[in-house]
């Protein structure tokens, strides 16, 4: 199967955070050697508990924060080599939703005024065409026209979501990082968020990465799944495949965490021991293997190579008997 | 059935700084410091209109005259009108006040912005430089940047300018180090904004309150500063009358026992202000409180 260019590819990137200038502290290693490729229209999702860097492989790939090393092309375009006047014009192409309603959106200025505020930064249009368009990326995320001249603080948390989405789709973005969008609402709201992602998704035929630890929205929304643990990829498969057969310890582990809403079923629950390691100081080898259930003496040695186990699917397991 | 059809209707609010002003305007304190600053101002601003004597005419019959009907605050030892000059030494004082705090609170924005989004080595060094200045005791730097620049309106607007700003740049830094990691500023840089979007489109607004806040208190402190310089002789000199100089006055005892309304009145004014002017300051900032502020 020979797939065609992927529009976004990420080829080994790391990031460490140095210690801070007056304090000797370790390197923080949040990021360790990731690649992976989303191809252009489709949905990949990062999943991994708090503290495995899924933010940070979000904000790097807009390099939002400098990765420290690694290559993030977009089309074939190596972002992290552009200079600031090519990148200004490259983040039309690229943006963000934020996981915090509350704090995405500035306490001091209208939606307006947040919404246009890429174009202005752009110089894109004059002042009618700015505000014909946030009307329309009103309407785009159902909210009254009216809202234009209002404050965030007006605004219900799955509202305010929405603003924040459209402030998204406001410079026409090719490609989207969502990073969590749905966890700081109520549930009832989520659905609502989600469904508008997807659907917008599919009509403005975007291309996204998708941020979450919600297994099953994650489910729903992506084609590809990403399981990440402590700054490393443990398991890449299709979202379909994931979910029946996981390959890797770790994301069975997850999956057995996953509520199931029949109340008879018998399940295995799996309860990893522990709390993830620091980044600071991550074991060697497996990173997981601390707290692997199938972990073996020869864990410890190599830290194990994320290898194609099927068309489509990778692990980084030395197990094969697993999955 | 859409989104909008099940949502609950929105209400109409006001932003931020409007309801920050709702909030000074319901303090009592505040209201009381506006009732005896306005007047002052116009006072001083008018007074040329309105009253018959001039600060500098000297009239040597009325010599270290008291308060009477046609000179209500009396005169001083040369025969001027108290009154006459009391109000000019306010729109001096004044005038140099909000002066030299607009300078300083540039100085101490632009510093305080700059660090916070420089980078590492342009804010160590700012830092750095801000502790040097706060280090220096306030006295002796007002004493030799005064004897350096000398006297008269600019120099005191200068000296007084470059003392007071290292503390607002700390605030201002903290502020904005904190701002720059918020979301809705990352979003900015997300959209491809510059420094300068950054700083006057979002810093410049969340440092409002600080600003305000800061620029209301240290005009009362600047008013004192310059009053003492005056005092010292390091600051207006005579004969153009400030608040400081006419104080100078009462270090005669003949005047400070025997004329009372030559170093009395321009004293009064004085308290008088800085109280009122301290008193909104306390309102703005307690307007400002983002506890307060129920979001």
């Amino acid at each position: 199967m020979s797939a065609p260019a992927p529009y976004l590819s990420v080829r080994n990137l790391t990031k460490h955070f140095p210690p801070t200038a007056f304090s000797r502290g370790p390197v923080v290693k949040a990021l360790q050697d990731i690649s992976f490729d989303i191809p252009r229209g489709q949905v990949v999702g990062l999943v991994g508990e708090s503290g495995s860097g899924k933010t940070t492989i979000g904000r790097s790939v807009l390099r939002l924060i400098e990765p420290t090393s690694g290559e993030i092309r977009f089309d074939g375009k190596d972002i992290v080599k552009l200079g600031a006047r090519e990148l200004r014009r490259q983040r039309r192409n690229m943006q963000y939703i934020f996981q915090d309603p509350f704090a995405s959106l500035s306490p001091r200025m209208t939606i307006g005024q947040i919404l246009t505020e890429g174009l202005d930064i752009q110089g894109i249009g004059n002042r009618p065409e700015r505000r014909a368009r946030a009307e329309k990326a009103l309407a785009t995320v159902e909210l009254p026209v009216d809202a234009y001249d209002r404050y965030a603080h007006e605004f219900s948390g799955g509202q305010r979501q929405r603003i924040g989405i459209a402030r998204a789709l406001m410079l026409e973005p090719e490609f989207i990082v969502a990073d969590e969008p749905v966890s700081a609402l109520d549930v009832s709201i989520q659905a609502q968020v989600i469904n508008l992602l997807r659907d917008l998704q599919v009509r403005l035929g975007l291309t996204m990465l998708f941020i979450s630890h919600d297994l099953a929205v994650v489910e729903y929304i992506c084609d590809t799944v990403i399981v990440l643990y402590l700054g490393r990829i443990m398991e890449v498969a299709p979202a379909t495949d994931l979910y029946v057969r996981p390959g890797h310890p770790y994301t069975r582990a997850l999956l057995s965490a996953v509520p199931s809403p029949d109340a008879f079923a018998r399940k295995q629950r799996q309860i990893l021991k522990g709390d993830i390691p620091s980044p600071a100081n991550p074991p060697s080898g497996c990173v997981f293997r601390t707290r692997c259930p199938a972990a073996m003496d020869a864990c410890a040695g190599a830290v194990p190579r994320l290898r194609e186990i099927a068309p489509g699917r990778m692990k980084a397991c030395i197990r094969d008997d697993i999955g | 059935m859409t989104i909008a059809e099940i949502e609950p209707p929105m209400q109409r609010t006001k932003g931020p700084l409007r309801r920050a002003l709702g909030r000074f305007t319901e303090n009592r304190a505040a209201r009381a410091g506006l009732v005896i600053v306005i007047p002052v101002l116009i006072a001083v601003m008018t007074y040329h209109w309105w009253w018959p004597y001039a600060p500098n005419a000297i009239d040597l019959k009325i010599m270290n005259k008291g308060p009477s009907a046609t000179h209500w605050l009396g005169s001083d030892g040369v025969g001027r009108d108290v009154f006459a000059r009391l109000l000019q030494g306010g729109r001096i004082s004044l005038l140099v006040a909000v002066c030299s705090v607009a300078i300083s609170t540039v100085i101490g924005f632009l510093i305080g912005a700059i660090a916070s989004f420089g980078g590492r080595v342009v804010d160590a060094t700012a830092m750095r430089f801000v502790d040097l200045a706060m280090t220096l005791p306030p006295v002796i730097f007002l004493l030799v940047l005064a004897s350096i620049a000398g006297t008269g309106i600019e120099p005191t607007i200068l000296v007084i300018s470059l003392l007071s700003w290292p503390v607002l740049s700390r605030m201002v830094r903290a502020r904005l180090l904190e701002l720059r990691e918020r979301d809705f500023v990352v979003a900015a840089r997300g959209m491809g904004a510059g420094l300068p979007h950054l700083l006057f489109r979002h810093g410049l607004p969340n440092c409002m309150d600080i600003l305000v806040v800061y620029a209301t208190l240290q005009i009362a402190n600047a008013i004192l500063l310059e009053a003492g310089l005056s005092f010292l002789g390091l600051g207006i000199a005579p004969p153009e009358a400030s608040w400081g100089n006419m104080l100078n006055l009462a270090r005669s005892t003949v005047v400070l026992e025997q004329y009372p309304w030559q170093w009395m009145f321009p004293g009064a004014a004085l308290v008088l202000t800085v109280l009122a002017i301290n008193f909104i300051g306390d309102g703005l900032r307690d307007a400002f409180d983002p506890r307060s502020n129920l979001n």
